[in-house]
């Protein structure tokens, strides 16, 4: 099995040689090792989107808005990886962000995973039909694990959600409620002597 | 009163960094520390009579365990070698993460003699391998052999046994990840169980000479006597591999020389310092010349180092003995004040290390804060601005600002990875190929560039703006944020100029393993002693926490 640093490396120096900057390949290789601690394959796409490049053309993408289209060639996965990783507290204000005709897409979402975590927020992510949530970047949650990743995302939309509780206020009473039955109902010489602080110190 | 950090521009440079000396903040010292309660144990020792086979040391305490494989080979001597290029060893080594089973110790008999080749797994921790000096070697199982203890005189020219040529681990060749295990408490400190390896192996290389010293001659063979092995280390051929790690790894570096940095600190502020105090420093100044004038080597640039230490460290003494009273304020600070502007560096940071021995309430304390979380510090803050940046490398890298990179002199190096053993290496780029492919080490030439593209960016610009189209320049902008929090991060030298001293680089990390006696090789790889003085492992419940100023071969 091979470790996460001898994955990182690895996917530092192969990006570097297949033409990216050292900073952008650095940031790579913290994203590929992502996807191979969450078991995505990350290894497998990077493999061969570098081999692609090699031969088909792919766009960059510097500034992302709102709605962002390639009808030509499809974006380079890195690119607007870096791009989004550095862009997040702009794109923090946007609701929802679309990219139409992307390369690799796995290896998009390991920065936006990464993105996550910069912003503390929770980011859903729609390829075409496949739904993923990336819960700041501690983990990857998806509804086609065992499928095969799509080597060109058709559309890609990226939801920022905001904090917010994912159950229902009478859910969480019901549960509080319950909590409640660990602790001691107090008597008056409970309330005078148990307490660490006097009941006059109320400042 | 209150003393200021040393600055991070003046210590940082490379003659500084390469003239420092270990200390109680060093690993190897700070491991034994960790350790000193646990259970040593010896749990196989099946070699032939030649001395080849298997052994295994433990360290053990509660449920944890951590076991040194060891595989000692037969090679020939041709097929010895110190270089990376080596292929065989006189023995291998791994530590283990628990007890080994017989089945894992049939895979790592396959896999771990192999090295760089083999394939480790998550359940080991280290990898090394080590050759024997052979001379000394020889000599000692031939005198133990016929009943009579080594030659002091002989033993004293090299202090080893055996020589490692690489310790390796952090996820190398398969070993487990760092993340993996970096929650344990008795490992809350850089490199402990690289040198828990080193510790162990230097047992073996004992036991070693007294098996195949019994087996050639079992009536007349005697022990390797226990004072002879404390004054033993283990040796170790290290080249440029290291010098990389410093610069690849900045907060890890900041947290190792701000470690010191407190101490000193610390100590130049205390304001009356207690006689007992005062003698126990005086007095392993006075023992540690044994440690200066037995260091042997070969090399004019080491020699003209030592010679300086020594006499300012005994002008020093003279200093300390007719004109210095540590009854009056704040001693250490004048004494600081006094190597500053009558010693050289060596010789400033050689006191400066055994100030701390007086002061482990100071320097334990610190020695917990000698490791990083790295990953926390990776990410880049492009909501910066472009003017924010342009202020931090004015502010943290004076000097280099200074250096003009277009003479060729300031331009000379390049730093590459070998293509044959995946090593890093140094060469002329205007006499040799291969600088277009040059790894991100000029890191004084690169800040230098980003500056040049700074001033001439809109200074409103954020950072991500900036990167959109300066994406080459992108390392260097992560490493200017983290100097801006983490002030001894960064060498503040040129690492690719003409006078580059690569050694300083190694010098600084083997200072903090605890390394004695650096040997240049040349002025790119150098042979160093560890552990040379210190408790045998049987010892080590009740030990004399000076004794790196105590050998006495």
């Amino acid at each position: 099995m091979k470790s996460l640093s001898e994955i990182e490396t690895t996917v530092k120096r192969a990006s570097k040689a297949a033409g990216y900057s050292w900073g952008v390949s650095e940031e790579t290789g913290k994203s590929i090792r992502l996807l191979e601690l969450f078991s995505l394959p990350g290894i497998k796409h990077l493999n061969e989107y570098l081999n692609q490049k090699n031969k088909s053309k792919f766009e960059s993408l510097s500034l992302i808005s709102e709605n962002n289209s390639s009808l030509k060639n499809p974006y380079c996965p890195i690119t607007l990886g870096v791009s989004f990783l550095d862009q997040i507290n702009v794109l923090e204000n946007l609701k929802k962000i679309e990219f139409k005709n992307v390369a690799y897409p796995i290896i998009f979402i390991s920065f936006i995973s990464r993105s996550s975590e910069i912003i503390g927020k929770k980011i859903n992510v729609k390829i075409d039909e496949k739904k993923m949530l990336l819960n700041l970047n501690v983990n990857i949650f998806s509804n086609f694990i065992d499928q095969e990743f799509p080597k060109i995302a058709n559309t890609i939309e990226v939801n920022l959600l905001e904090n917010e509780d994912n159950f229902t206020d009478e859910e969480w009473n019901n549960l509080y409620k319950l909590s409640e039955e660990t602790f001691v109902e107090e008597s008056d010489s409970l309330k005078e002597g148990a307490a660490g602080a006097g009941l006059t110190d109320n400042d | 009163m209150k003393v200021e950090l040393r600055d991070p521009n003046k210590i940082m440079k490379l003659s500084r960094l390469g003239s420092f000396h270990q200390s109680k903040l060093s690993f190897l010292r700070s491991f034994l520390n960790e350790f000193k309660e646990w259970e040593y144990k010896r749990d196989l020792f099946n070699l032939n009579e030649n001395g080849f086979g298997e052994a295994v040391y433990s360290f053990k305490k509660n449920k944890r365990v951590y076991s040194l494989v060891c595989f000692a080979n037969e090679i020939k001597d041709e097929e010895r070698s110190d270089r990376v290029i080596a292929t065989k060893w006189d023995a291998a080594f791994t530590l283990h993460d628990g007890v080994p089973t017989k089945k894992d110790i049939e895979r790592l008999k396959n896999e771990v003699p192999k090295q760089e080749v083999g394939r480790l797994s998550y359940k080991e921790l280290t990898l090394s391998r080590a050759n024997k000096s052979v001379r000394i070697y020889n000599h000692v199982v031939e005198s133990l052999s016929k009943g009579q203890q080594p030659d002091l005189n002989l033993l004293s020219k090299v202090g080893y046994l055996y020589r490692t040529t690489a310790v390796y681990g952090s996820g190398k060749f398969g070993l487990a990840d760092r993340f993996r295990i970096k929650n344990r408490e008795e490992i809350n400190g850089p490199f402990r169980l690289e040198m828990m390896l080193v510790y162990l192996v230097r047992q073996f290389t004992f036991d070693q000479v007294n098996h195949v010293a019994y087996y050639k001659n079992p009536k007349t063979a005697v022990k390797l006597d226990d004072n002879i092995c404390k004054n033993l280390g283990i040796g170790n051929s290290t080249g440029l591999g290291m010098a990389p790690f410093i610069v690849n790894h900045p907060t890890l570096l900041n947290n190792w020389i701000l470690s010191r940095e407190k101490a000193l600190k610390k100590i130049r502020e205390i304001k009356d310092v207690e006689s007992q105090d005062s003698d126990l420093f005086i007095d392993c100044v006075k023992k540690s010349l044994k440690n200066i004038t037995s260091w042997n080597t070969d090399s004019e640039y080491q020699q003209t180092k030592i010679t300086s230490l020594l006499k300012d460290v005994e002008k020093f003494l003279n200093f300390i003995n007719k004109d210095f009273n540590f009854e009056i304020e704040y001693p250490f600070n004048k004494i600081y004040q006094w190597l500053e502007d009558n010693t050289c560096e060596e010789c400033i940071e050689y006191i400066v290390s055994i100030m701390m021995e007086p002061y482990n309430n100071i320097v334990n304390p610190l020695v917990k804060e000698m490791s990083s979380d790295e990953e926390k510090y990776f990410n880049i803050p492009t909501y910066r601005k472009v003017e924010e940046l342009q202020n931090i490398i004015e502010k943290k890298y004076p000097n280099i600002l200074d250096i003009n990179f277009d003479e060729k002199e300031n331009n000379k190096n390049f730093w590459f990875i070998s293509k044959n053993k995946e090593e890093p290496r140094l060469a002329d780029r205007f006499e040799e190929h291969g600088s277009e492919l040059e790894q991100p080490l000029a890191i004084a030439r690169d800040i230098k560039k980003l500056y040049d593209k700074l001033l001439v960016s809109k200074n409103s610009l954020t950072i991500a703006e900036f990167l959109t189209s300066n994406s080459e320049l992108r390392h260097v902008v992560r490493r200017a944020f983290i100097v801006e929090k983490f002030p001894y991060s960064e060498i503040q030298d040129n690492t690719i100029g003409k006078d580059l001293m690569p050694i300083d680089m190694l010098r600084l990390k083997l200072s903090f393993f605890g390394a004695l006696k650096f040997d240049p090789r040349s002025d790119k790889w150098l042979r160093i002693c560890m552990f040379q003085g210190a408790p045998l492992p049987n010892e080590l419940k009740n030990y004399d926490e000076q004794w790196v100023y105590k050998t006495n071969i």
